[in-house]
């Protein structure tokens, strides 16, 4: 049963809180079910007691008696306030220990792993102890304790993956630690949960969990820098890239290109996804994307430019070479 | 028999009361009677719901296909916070406000409430602050921030247009308009009760309001500091809630001391409404009196000590998050209790199924939800889990509506024949009732769901993920129901009003002193009344040898 029970919640109910895949997710997951059957308990006795009593004590025709006029009961009262007041407790203990698993304190001089910033609208990733830096796809170890640092870089926004366990603010001005022990490797959907302006339905994120050596090849490679194109329509690309307004905003590792205003583009190909989540990234979509940013997306910090076709084409065939 | 009390003439109110009460328009305007603000308040209510009303259906239609087009990004945002805006401040505030400055004074055996012409400015301010803030429409967009509008988003830099200035303006004068009703509505409780009428012997409707009113007191100004600091931030360059020398955290702790208090404000009188409703609708005086009354004041307290809890995510550590748990936890109590109390006054009466007793039964249901809901997001770790997800707009909106609005839904029908004189249609009252019910849970449970499986709250659109497309279709046809169920609301008042049945005085067989004057009363609410006695006077009245014992 239970065996078939997780298939159905996988199966049915991926991407969410009910497919826990951390050690904090799976303590959150508990308390969540073990809280839930008691409310919904405490609900059934309500509806029950609701209907019960209407049939029951309907007024019925023609009947003109005086129903007895009580006025309380001191029994029914101490233990229509004490029940309630055991269950509370009760759960208020488990929270308490959850709480002290799932957010211990962080001592002031731990280093995180991952600091990852929140902009209006896309992730920021900065590996501490490698040069990579990504956006929107980060990259996890699996089986390991970790240490996230969260930041902002303009208003709120909140950090979640409903399948790796709490969410955290990011604020401004005041950095936050989460701490995060993957079950396994796999791919879960991440999202920001505090509304933090016109595209905040699009600031989605893909984490992906890698096993030891997966992860180790992953930061190998996207540790290193970009190199120049090979082909003639990129390196046209390239050129305008550097010489344009892209390079203001934008970083790509391994040339003068130094801005970090938006996300980092060193390995923009290798990531699934672009604009935090909104569309795969592939030569259309991103074609589309520079030729009207403000269509596309709207609200987002990316300008229009004006560009014309045949440098929108060597942008997109730049940017799909960064590997 | 008791002697009867000769009610006092309020003189400054009423210089003249042979002045004719059909002047139209004008007298509306220029009325200082508490009865036709009263009315005014909830006719407020009543426009400004159409409008929320119509700003959820929009963005419901928007929300009912993944990927959808047809509002911008923008206009969404405009349109959530607004209708958030709209319905918290120019809604569920007039309507509760209606309720309390129409019936505390006849409650209570007064002609008038204390400060009539301070009741009449109370009620143009809030008016006006509703019109102040929807002229930022026209002023070049609408708030874009939500309606707890936090930091730094609420500022110039990252919300460029007047809306937030707008938003801000308006809320403090519709808040200087609650806070003179609460002093106005505290000052006629304790000065102008009819002779008798202890404040233990208070009809529990009248008790709610009169401790909602401290509750009031006490809340707004944290609300209106924080959007006067939020005005110098965005017109003068100061830095309250920027990370520059501020603290974008400072608006939250601001805003939800007022914000949490804010949601007992508007629900307290409910539960006051549903306290007349249950006993008078089951033939019995109300289980409990007292702890009903106390856990009100519990309830108040509480308020204070609790706002932290819509904060669990912004990383406070153990102890700060311990404290606001438990205190979320036991303001569950005073309120959980409420709900046995209701239902042990039904148990053993006899109950009649009118459409306000109606509202009344399916509230216990759907608070019920409401508030379990709540104690989940006491739970921190599953507040981790869940906040800003669909799960809290379901939430909320069971205690607001399931709630709030279902007891405005009872006072209305309740109350209507006493304020026009004339009955609603109680067969087309159940329809709009089930119709209401239905489309209500339809909207709101399958929330829930959307929440748990990660549908983060005021998202424009959203990905075409498993079972997100039809939940969102089910909650938009839903959204449509209650949209019928609003426009029938509005034929069966306007019907009640031009052909609904005379009333007449006491057409419920009430227990309390509304009742004894006539339906709508005159400008003079009463000229006699007999000694109160008992907690409920009418009931005395009627049955000398079953009087209640206090």
């Amino acid at each position: 049963m239970p065996i078939f029970y997780s298939h159905i919640i996988h199966v049915f109910f991926c991407q969410s809180m009910l497919n826990p895949s951390s050690t904090q997710a799976h303590d959150i997951y508990a308390l969540f079910q073990s809280f839930h059957i008691a409310a919904f308990g405490m609900l059934a006795l309500i509806i029950f007691l609701s209907f019960f009593i209407s049939i029951k004590y309907r007024k019925k025709k023609n009947d003109d008696s005086i129903p007895k006029q009580t006025t309380g009961n001191k029994t029914l009262e101490v233990f229509m306030i004490s029940i309630p007041t055991l269950l509370l407790i009760y759960f208020f203990y488990q929270s308490f220990n959850v709480m002290k698993a799932v957010e211990p304190a962080v001592a002031g001089d731990a280093t995180p792993d991952i600091i990852i910033t929140g902009h209006q609208f896309w992730w920021d990733a900065n590996y501490t102890n490698s040069k990579v830096v990504t956006a929107n796809e980060i990259h996890l170890p699996a089986g390991k304790k970790i240490l996230l640092e969260l930041r902002a870089a303009d208003v709120i926004h909140s950090f979640w993956v409903p399948e790796l366990g709490n969410k955290m603010d990011m604020i401004p001005g005041k950095p936050n630690f989460i701490y995060l022990d993957i079950d396994k490797p796999g791919s879960y959907a991440g999202l920001c949960s505090e509304f933090c302006g016109a595209e905040h339905a699009w600031m989605r994120m893909d984490i992906v969990a890698q096993n030891e050596k997966d992860y180790a090849d992953w930061l190998a490679q996207n540790s290193t820098d970009a190199t120049l194109p090979k082909d003639s329509l990129a390196m046209e690309g390239s050129e305008i890239f550097q010489t344009g307004t892209c390079a203001s905003c934008h970083r790509i590792r391994g040339t003068n290109s130094l801005g970090v205003v938006g996300p980092d583009l060193t390995h923009f190909d290798s990531r699934k996804k672009m604009l935090g989540g909104m569309m795969n990234v592939d030569s259309m979509n991103i074609y589309k994307w520079i030729s009207d940013p403000q269509k596309v997306k709207p609200g987002s910090k990316m300008p229009d430019f004006i560009f014309n076709k045949d440098t929108l084409q060597a942008l997109t065939a730049y940017l799909l070479q960064l590997k | 028999m008791s002697e009867k009390n000769i009610i006092p003439e309020p003189q400054q109110s009423l210089p003249n009361t042979n002045v004719s009460n059909d002047q139209g328009l004008l007298q509306w305007i220029s009325s200082v009677d508490h009865k036709q603000i009263g009315i005014m308040y909830l006719l407020m209510a009543l426009l400004f719901f159409i409008v929320g009303g119509a700003f959820a259906l929009l963005m419901r239609v928007q929300l009912a296909v993944p990927n959808n087009h047809f509002l911008s990004p923008e206009t969404y945002n405009q349109l959530f916070t607004m209708h958030g805006t709209t319905m918290i401040f120019f809604v569920l505030m007039p309507a509760i406000f209606g309720f309390s400055v129409y019936f505390t004074p006849l409650m209570i055996g007064a002609n008038e409430m204390a400060f009539p012409r301070l009741n009449a400015f109370s009620l143009w301010m809030t008016f006006f602050g509703g019109l102040i803030l929807y002229f930022s429409f026209a002023a070049g967009g609408a708030p874009d921030a939500g309606w707890f509008n936090y930091a730094p988003l609420n500022e110039h830099n990252y919300s460029s247009s007047k809306g937030i200035d707008y938003y801000c303006l308006g809320l403090l004068l519709s808040g200087i308009g609650s806070l003179t009703t609460a002093i106005n509505l505290i000052v006629t409780v304790l000065h102008y009760r009819i002779k008798g009428m202890r404040l233990n012997k208070l009809p529990l409707f009248v008790w709610m309001v009169f401790v909602n009113a401290f509750l009031i007191v006490a809340a707004l100004p944290a609300l209106n500091a924080a959007l006067s600091m939020l005005i110098l931030d965005r017109q003068f360059d100061a830095h309250f809630f920027t990370a520059a020398g501020g603290s974008a955290l400072l608006w939250q702790h601001l805003f939800w001391l007022f914000g949490h208090p804010e949601v007992y404000i508007v629900v307290l009188p409910a539960f006051g409404i549903y306290s007349e409703v249950f006993p008078v609708f089951s033939g019995k005086p109300i289980f409990g009196y007292n702890i009903v009354a106390a856990s009100s004041v519990a309830i108040a307290l509480l308020a204070f000590g609790v706002w932290m809890h819509h904060m669990f995510a912004v990383g406070s550590g153990l102890v700060v998050n311990s404290f606001f748990s438990a205190s979320s936890m036991l303001i569950g109590i005073p309120t959980g209790i409420k709900i046995f109390n209701w239902l042990a006054t039904m148990y053993g009466g006899k109950i009649r199924f009118t459409v306000s007793m109606l509202f009344a039964i399916a509230f216990l249901i759907e608070f019920t939800i409401g508030g379990l809901t709540g104690i989940a997001f006491s739970i921190v770790p599953i507040d981790w889990q869940l906040t800003d997800t669909y799960y809290v707009v379901a939430h909320l909106h069971y205690v607001f509506i399931g709630g709030s609005v279902f007891g405005m839904m009872c006072g209305l029908f309740y109350w209507f024949p006493k304020m026009t004189g004339r009955m609603l249609n109680e067969k087309l009252g159940k329809w709009f009732f089930w119709l209401f019910v239905i489309g209500f849970n339809a909207t709101f449970f399958v929330q829930h769901i959307l929440g748990i499986l990660g549908m983060a709250r005021r998202v424009y659109t959203y990905p075409d993920y498993k079972w997100y497309g039809l939940l969102n279709f089910i909650s938009t046809v839903g959204a449509m129901l209650m949209g019928v169920a609003g426009l029938l609301l509005v034929y069966i008042i306007f019907k009640g009003l031009r052909k609904g049945k005379k009333a007449p005085a006491d057409p419920w067989d009430g227990f309390t002193l509304e009742w004894t004057t006539s339906s709508p009363p005159g400008l003079k609410n009463f000229d006699t009344i007999t000694e109160v006695t008992g907690r409920r006077p009418l009931w005395d009245l009627k049955h000398p040898d079953m009087r209640d014992k206090m």
